[in-house]
Order: C-alpha cells, then structure tokens, then sequence
C-alpha cells in the first residue's frame, strides 16, 4: 500500500512539475515583465536594477526554482492589467465557479441516475431507446450552445429566467454566494443545467449499464422469487450495487466540469475563474493566466489522486497495478 | 477435389469490390442499421453541401466587397419581412446566412479532418515505436501521456491556442489561426491512438509472421510499417471517427471563445461567437442556424461512431 501511495503520489507531483515549468515558461518568455512594471519615464539604469531585484539575472533553473516555491505559497505576483495580487483576484471569483460547479454536479445525479434506472428496467421499450438515442445527442451537443439555447428559450422568449450575471450576492467572511438570495437562486439554473447536460448524459448511460449487469445476477432473481416488490427491487437492492461507479464518475469529473465551467462562464457572463481567465486570454495579462493554469491543475490533479487512491484503500486488489 | 468440382475458381466471375463490401461483416451491420444509414447519409450531404458551396451560393462570405449594409439584418424567408435570395436571413452586416453556414461548416470540416490526420500520424508512430522497441522509449511516452491526460483536453486546447496567437506576428495570426488550432487539437489527442496502436504492437510482436520476417532480416522498419501497423487500423477508425466530432466540437468552442478562427474567415463557432452579441436583440437566426448545423455534423458523426463501435467489436457479434 505504502509504494502504492509514493508511486501515486509522485506521479501527481511530477504532473505538477510539469504544468508548473509550462507555466513558468510562458510567465518568463511571454512579453517582458520589466516593461510591464516600470512606467514610461523610467530610466535604463531603474530598468537594470529592478531586473536585478526581482531576479532575472539568476539561472533559469534558479528562476524556476524560485516560480515553484512562490507557487506553493500561494504567490503568483501583480497582475498586467490592475496591479492587484493575482491570488486576491482568484480567490474573489472562486465561490462563483465553486458554486456553480457544485449545483450542475447535484443535478448530474438527481436527474442522471433516475433516468439511467429506468433506461435499463424498460430495455427495448420505445421510451426507453428513445432516451438512450437521445443521450448521444446530449454527448455530441456543443456546450456553449446548450447554454445558447437555453438562454433563447428561458429568457429571451418566454423571460422566466435571467440568462446572464449571477445576480444577488451575500458576503460570508471572504466568500460570496448567491444561493441565499431569491435572484442568485434565479440566476443559477441556466448556468447549471447547460454546465450538467453533459454529465446528466454520463451518469445516465454508467447507471444504464451497470442495471443491466446487475439486474442479471443471482440475487436479484432471489428477492424476485421471495416476492420483493418490484419497485423496492429496483431501486433499494439492484440500484445501491450501481453507485460505486457513479461515486468515482463524479469525483473525477469535477476537475472536467471546472474546466468546462470555463465556456459556461463565458456564455452566462458568469462571474467565476473562467471569465477571468478569458479576460486575462483577452488583455494578456499573463501572471493571471499562469495562475489559473497552475491553481485548476492542481484541483484537477488532486481530485485524480485521491480517487485513485481511495478506490485503493477499498479494492485491494488495484494496488499492484 | 478437383474431380468433385470441375469449375476452376478462374472461370467464375469474382465479385465485385461493391458486391464484397456489402457482403462483409461490416456492411451486412451497415444495412441493418437505419440510424447509421440515416447517419451516414446526412453526413455526405453536409459534407458535400460545404465543399460545393463555391458553386451555388449566393455570395462568397469571405470577400467583405460582395456585402451590402443594405441587406443586413433580414430575417429568414418564412418570415414577413424575409427577402430572396436570404434563405436564412443575413447577419448585422448583411452577410447571406446559408452562405456563411455553408463556408464555415467547410472551415470546420477541414480543421477537424486535418487534426485527426495529424493526431493519428503522430500517435500510431509513436505507439508503434514504443509499442515495438520497449523499454526507455516506452516509459518516456507513457509519462508524456499521462501528464496531458491528467489534463482536460479542452483546457490544453484553450491554453495552447490562446498563448499561441500571441507568439505569432500579427501578419501571421489571421493566416496560421487555422494551423494553430490544428495543433491545439493534435497536442493532446494524439495519445489516444498512441495507446491503442502500443497495446496492438505489444501483442503482434511476439506473433510467428513477426519473428519470420525478423529471421529473414526485413529491416525493422519495414516489419513495423507493413506488418505490425496494418493489425492495428480496426481499433483506430473507431477512434479516428470519434475524434473527428470532437474536433469539430473543440474548433467551435475555441473559435467561440475568441481564441479560433478569426472573423473574417468565420468558422461554425465564430458565426456562433457573432451570433452571441445579438441574442438579446431579437435576431435570433444569426445564432440559431449555425448552432443547428454544427449539432446536425457532430450528431451524426458520432452516430456513425458509434455503430463503428459496436459492429467492430467482436465482442458483440
């Protein structure tokens, strides 16, 4: 177990390193850092020493070396644009992608898992194919327009739903959210609902197979002949045996969801990590962009680990793998 | 035996090429699969459609000479105040609809060809190299595997165009923009079909046909290229075909972003991008026709992947 959790371990810190000296290259070599700190009447000899100061001179390994550590420390410098501490500005958009990525998550199971069941008890029925066709198209639906046709429906035309911003918020401490106000809660669904569509359609379909596997076995026909209602048969004793997929499924797609939260953002005007970083795509602003690329990798890789991990801990059996 | 049956195999007419596909496995599923037919045929019409578009349309979108103001925002000819020759409608600055879909699903079309074309090169002959010698190769490109793997595809795409665009000269980002996406796409894709075709050398390599023409001396490339790569093309159509819609997929949401093609060499998502600043003032065709498109190439490229899938896998037969 222990070589497993060092292999595990140093594999996502080598991936880190990774991402971190591709991040590193584009804060060091993309446009000059000097020029973008120092104002116009500047003089050749301030440029040199404020070179000297912040380092540039050294080695590059020196200098990467010196990127990793600020990294670790949460430091990733000014941004281009506004001066502010990149780190500030990340962490003030945080709840707004958090939030939103946990409500499509929350939805992706309580609209995903239902339809997965019933898709695998009425096999062959026309509803039932029907749906499993129709989940294709919700995996080959581009995102953004998902979001696109929502917002034509739900706001422009019909103007139930706000189809842009996040409405209202509440600062608790240094988060902010919107789930405590009436327009917050308005301004969430469009977002999240296209942000979910398409892990509705994966959870969907895992569920799907997994009830077909498991509605076959011995002690599903046992319960049905000591005569267990068919309803409680499905969902009490066939269902639990299909959630441990779904549990990892989930977990690993957090990371993909806060990166597709990124074009969701983006079509909402959402006020999250993504706008920002498209912002900064925009102004090339590029301490924020080397940031985002670090702080969403290390979510992503952390996530990736432990589920990997995890699944470990509970089946033995992976660990020689 | 010869006695039993007189006719020599020479004197019957062989089959056609035509008859003999229909007649293979592959083609007897085909036939037996409307949605892959109705697929299939979808697919050709768009395809063709988008290529002959030159020939047929009412204006060439790209040539900013050939748009009138005059004409700008007429809806679609259903509608009352819908003008022929604008089937669909024009956009704020009086581009025909249907010709700017039509040019930018060709746009799409090619990029996301082109990705599969480069990713598949790149990934079989790495897989096959790995795959075939084995040690320090193979270690050094299941890392670099991992490593973009343990990234979104989508992400990577987004970062490489985005800091890309910047590299370029400016005389060079509207002209390469393509090109840029093309690698984007291919940077992380191509170790899927690196994989695939690693895992299929692991096990041909140690096959009797290997070893035989290792004894004769048939130098190793040409042991890798004509005998060990034709095993391993099944699994990677089946890829190749899914990763075809995906890049159609990633291309319009880079190009939808801002970070793709440029506006004036509008692909399906920059019509969409486009098409976005108008939806909340009533000209809703500009955005709703090319999404539509796009869905109908991904859809039915993926149906056919799909089926692909499924017919070739011999687990399911």
């Amino acid at each position: 177990m222990l070589a497993f959790l060092i292999k595990r371990i140093g594999n996502a810190a080598l991936v880190m390193l990774t991402v971190a000296f591709f991040a590193f290259l584009i804060f060091r070599f993309l446009g000059d850092p000097v020029e973008m700190m120092v104002n116009e009447s500047a003089t050749q000899v301030d440029r040199d020493e404020l070179r000297g100061r912040l380092g540039l001179n050294d080695g590059f390994l020196m200098q990467y070396g010196r990127f990793v550590v600020n990294a670790v420390q949460g430091e990733f410098g000014l941004s281009w644009r506004n001066q502010q501490a990149v780190l500030g500005l990340i962490a003030e958009r945080f709840p707004a992608t958090f939030e939103l990525v946990i409500i499509a998550t929350i939805l992706s199971l309580v609209i995903g898992i239902p339809l997965g069941v019933f898709t695998a008890i009425g096999r062959g029925r026309w509803w039932a194919e029907s749906l499993q066709f129709g989940s294709i198209v919700g995996v080959s639906l581009p995102s953004f327009f998902v979001g696109i046709l929502l917002i034509l429906t739900f706001s422009v035309t019909l103007g139930w739903l706000p189809g842009y911003g996040r409405g209202e918020v509440v600062r608790i401490g240094w988060w902010s959210t919107g789930l405590l106000t009436p327009s917050g809660r308005a301004a969430v669904i469009l977002p999240s609902l296209s942000l979910s569509l398409f892990q509705i359609t994966l959870v969907m379909r895992l569920v799907r197979a997994e009830m077909l596997e498991t509605l076959r076995s011995d002690f599903i026909k046992f319960a049905r002949a000591r005569g267990v209602k068919r309803r409680a048969l499905w969902f009490r004793h066939a269902l639990k045996n299909c959630l441990m997929p779904v549990v990892t499924l989930t977990a690993m797609q957090v990371g993909n969801l806060i990166a597709f939260a990124l074009v969701t953002e983006t079509v909402f005007q959402w006020p999250g990590m993504g706008m920002l970083f498209m912002q900064a795509v925009t102004f090339v602003d590029i301490p924020v962009m080397a940031a985002y690329l670090c702080i969403v990798s290390f979510i992503f890789v952390t996530l990736n680990t432990l589920v990997d991990i995890a699944y470990a801990v509970i089946d033995p059996r992976l660990r020689a793998a | 035996m010869t006695a039993i049956d007189p006719t020599p195999t020479t004197a019957r007419a062989r089959p056609s090429r035509w008859t003999r596909l229909r007649q293979s496995d592959l083609g007897w599923s085909f036939t037996h699969h409307p949605s892959a037919i109705i697929a299939a045929i979808l697919l050709l019409v768009l395809i063709g459609s988008a290529f002959l578009s030159p020939w047929f349309t009412v204006q060439n979108p790209y040539d900013l000479a050939s748009l009138d103001l005059l004409n700008a925002e007429i809806p679609p000819i259903w509608m009352a105040d819908g003008q022929w020759p604008f089937l669909l409608g024009t956009d704020v600055q009086g581009r025909d609809l249907l010709s700017a879909i039509l040019y930018g699903s060709r746009a799409s079309i090619v990029i996301g060809a082109a990705s599969v074309a480069v990713s598949l090169v790149i990934g079989s002959t790495l897989g096959l190299i790995a795959g075939y010698h084995g040690k320090w190769a193979d270690g050094l490109l299941m890392r670099a595997g991992d490593v973009l793997l343990s990234m979104p595809t989508m992400l990577i795409a987004i970062l490489v165009s985005a800091l890309a665009r910047q590299l370029l000269p400016p005389y060079l980002r509207e002209a390469g923009a393509s090109g840029v996406i093309v690698f984007a796409i291919s940077l992380s894709a191509w170790v899927q079909y690196a994989r695939t075709v690693r895992a299929q050398t692991m096990v041909e390599r140690n096959k009797e046909y290997v070893q035989a023409a290792r004894l004769i001396r048939v130098p190793t490339w040409r042991i890798m290229l004509k005998h060990i790569l034709p095993n391993t093309t099944t699994p990677l159509l089946v890829t190749a075909t899914l990763n075809f819609g995906l890049g159609i997929l990633i291309e319009a949401t880079l190009s939808f972003l801002g970070v793709g093609m440029p506006p004036e060499q509008p692909s399906l998502g920059t019509l969409i991008r486009i098409g976005n600043q108008y939806l909340f003032s009533g000209l809703w065709w500009i955005v709703l026709f090319p999404g539509l498109q796009l869905c109908l190439l991904v859809v039915s490229i993926n149906v056919l992947g799909d089926w692909l899938r499924d017919a070739l896998n011999p687990k399911l037969r």
